[in-house]
């Protein structure tokens, strides 16, 4: 495993991405989705959603480093917010 | 109904002219090709496929390639079949977003990740072998290989399923024996692809082999390096290359003519 | 398509895809973003430098010059082949002994190792020795693809059409044949226009291998590398450098592991993105033109 070059915050990341997949499934067990309509332009599930805000999160992310000098905590704060928002409304 | 024609011919004139200006080097000397512009050869020689066929490490190229990438073919259908059943005739827990994820796997550029796929076939002993490239390819031939077979399982009707079970037939019988006759079209067309895409790659294949396994794309790099450019043994080898691939479509020729749809229609 | 039963004991016949795909994809796609969060020097001299490479990679106007031309050389590939693709499909006939003889013929192109299809134009394309560089000149065309930017540019292109079409042909080909006689004959009778049949009864019975044909051709043409290397080696200048071009020259000849894969890693995600948007645009116009 030497060769992969680990680092504690992509562990962490990847630990957070894990969960985030277990949890969406327990969560689609205990509670299945329905697909729904919201302000995105067609049905979505929950995992949807869910794909369509990280990877919307990853860009805020990408756009955050290429125009502003600013801590990218206030990306990550951003997007926090945005998924939220995808998830309730998308 | 004439014109028609006319483009289609003339489109297909299109296609063949590299190709003949290919063969057509093949069988010139390099000292010819490179010191007159001639349509066709003056002195006609065979000596540059001589040189091919004689000479191990450019044959043993060619059964390199031809190995690994049926190793690839007959694994990537073996494990796509009951995905692909799965797929055609149930939902289950992500299923939409299993199959999106499949499909992403053909969307990561090779280029960094090389040097991760060396190290991890040679973590796991697997360098330079025919299989190491067999499951390399399989990261983009598998996906493709569901998508295309699950377009052809969907036109087959579930109720064939259905009165199966009900004839007190077991699901591998089943699948065996009923279904995969079914589906023989798909299953041809499927093997094209996956031969097809595995035969062309290079990058990958030139990355996790170094002796053994080294693919005959490979070798006419190499080879090139080292003796500066040989033309005509070159564009022999590339003459060459054609032949499996020929072979393939022949046989599967009739599954596309017969015509697929691939689409919940 | 949703009335299909539930089961989830489907995944025991997923689960050997999941397996072996996750295997070569899942452990290289970790070890690239570690890779691109540090400066590796060799592989026990590494510093954890944060998001230090994707800043400076985002900045780097290579970046921006080579991805504007990888658009427009995707954008140019896509507009080409899927029309030419379907155009050629329509002309190829339906039955007889022509059809094998066309099938294989077109396929062939698709058959060529990827950098012998680029040493075969390079040769074919070559002003003195080549064929079309010979007969562009002769019809009194200056065209010279080693020296001039516009011509290098333009024998890509020509190259990928030559080389990718008939894949595009191959599958609408297919798919138009899947198309039962009736539908015509009820066509026929309805007096509907050529341009009817193939609005209302062609296009729509295309719809699959289209969306198969485009998101290959959309992935395979924005990660293009072998065939412009051999052909051109991104040059003159930069006029042919597409994204992976670029990246190989940093991952390889460079050796910058870290932006290397910081840059990967974006290039990934705009391959993501678009397919995305192609896949589910494709998938939910089918589904609404069904009900």
């Amino acid at each position: 495993m030497e060769w992969m070059a680990w680092t504690l915050p992509t562990a962490l990341f990847f630990v957070a991405v894990g969960c985030l997949l277990l949890g969406m499934t327990v969560l689609q067990l205990v509670w299945p989705t329905v697909e729904r309509k919201g302000f995105l332009p067609m049905k979505t599930t929950r995992g949807d959603r869910l794909f369509i805000g990280l990877l919307a999160s990853a860009y805020l992310h990408l756009a955050w480093l290429a125009f502003t000098d600013l801590s990218l905590w206030w990306a990550l704060g951003l997007s926090v917010l945005l998924l939220a928002v995808v998830l309730r409304w998308g | 109904m004439k014109k028609r024609y006319l483009i289609l011919l003339l489109y297909l004139v299109f296609l063949m002219l590299p190709l003949y200006w290919m063969v057509n080097m093949s069988l010139k000397t390099t000292a010819e090709t490179l010191s007159m512009f001639s349509l066709v050869p003056r002195e006609p020689t065979l000596n540059n496929y001589r040189v091919i066929f004689t000479d191990p490490a450019w044959y043993h190229g060619y059964l390199n390639s031809i190995y690994y990438v049926s190793l690839n073919t007959v694994l990537s259908l073996l494990v796509a079949l009951p995905a692909a059943y799965a797929f055609s005739r149930f939902r289950f827990l992500g299923d939409k977003h299993l199959f999106f994820w499949l499909l992403t796997n053909r969307m990561a550029p090779p280029a960094v990740f090389l040097l991760p796929f060396f190290q991890l076939y040679s973590s796991v002993g697997l360098f330079d072998t025919h299989i190491a490239v067999a499951l390399a390819h399989m990261l983009f031939n598998v996906p493709l290989a569901v998508w295309i077979l699950e377009g052809f399982m969907s036109g087959v009707p579930r109720e064939i399923d259905e009165t199966a079970y009900l004839d007190g037939y077991s699901f591998p019988r089943f699948f065996i024996t009923i279904f995969l006759p079914l589906i023989r079209a798909g299953i041809g067309v499927t093997a094209f692809f996956c031969f097809m895409f595995s035969w062309v790659e290079l990058l990958l294949a030139r990355t996790l082999t170094s002796v053994e396994a080294k693919p005959i794309a490979a070798v006419m790099t190499r080879t090139v390096s080292a003796s500066g450019l040989d033309w005509g043994v070159l564009t022999a080898a590339g003459v060459l290359t054609l032949v499996p691939g020929a072979l393939v479509i022949w046989f599967v020729r009739n599954h596309i003519a017969k015509g697929f749809a691939l689409g919940r229609v | 398509m949703d009335d299909k039963p539930i089961n989830q004991k489907a995944w025991f016949l997923v689960l050997p895809v999941v397996v072996t795909v996750a295997f070569s994809a899942v452990v290289p796609l970790m070890t690239v973003v570690n890779y691109s969060v540090q400066d590796i020097f060799d592989p026990h001299t590494r510093y954890f430098v944060g998001t230090e490479w994707f800043e400076q990679i985002l900045h780097d106007s290579r970046l921006h010059g080579a991805l504007v031309r990888q658009f427009v050389f995707s954008l140019s590939v896509l507009l080409i082949e899927i029309p030419l693709g379907i155009g050629i499909a329509l002309t190829m006939p339906r039955r007889g002994r022509w059809v094998s003889v066309c099938l294989v013929l077109l396929a062939l192109p698709l058959l060529v190792p990827w950098n012998v299809v680029g040493t075969i134009w390079q040769i074919f394309a070559r002003p003195d020795i080549g064929l079309l560089g010979r007969a562009v000149n002769a019809l009194g065309i200056p065209y010279n693809y080693t020296g001039d930017p516009t011509d290098a540019w333009v024998t890509v292109l020509v190259m990928d059409v030559w080389h990718w079409t008939s894949l595009v042909v191959l599958l609408c080909y297919a798919g138009l044949q899947a198309i039962p006689d009736a539908f015509y004959q009820a066509a026929r009778i309805d007096g509907a226009s050529r341009w009817a049949v193939f609005r209302y009864i062609e296009l729509p019975k295309l719809r699959g291998v289209l969306m198969i044909a485009i998101l290959l051709r959309f992935m395979d043409s924005f990660m293009i590398y072998a065939e412009p290397f051999v052909l051109t080696g991104g040059g003159p200048g930069s006029a042919t450098t597409f994204l992976s071009q670029l990246l190989t020259t940093m991952a390889v000849g460079q050796f910058d592991l870290g932006p290397a894969a910081a840059f990967s890693l974006i290039y990934f995600l705009i391959i993501l993105l678009f397919s995305y948007v192609f896949y589910t645009a494709l998938t939910h116009l089918g589904r609404g033109a069904n009900r």
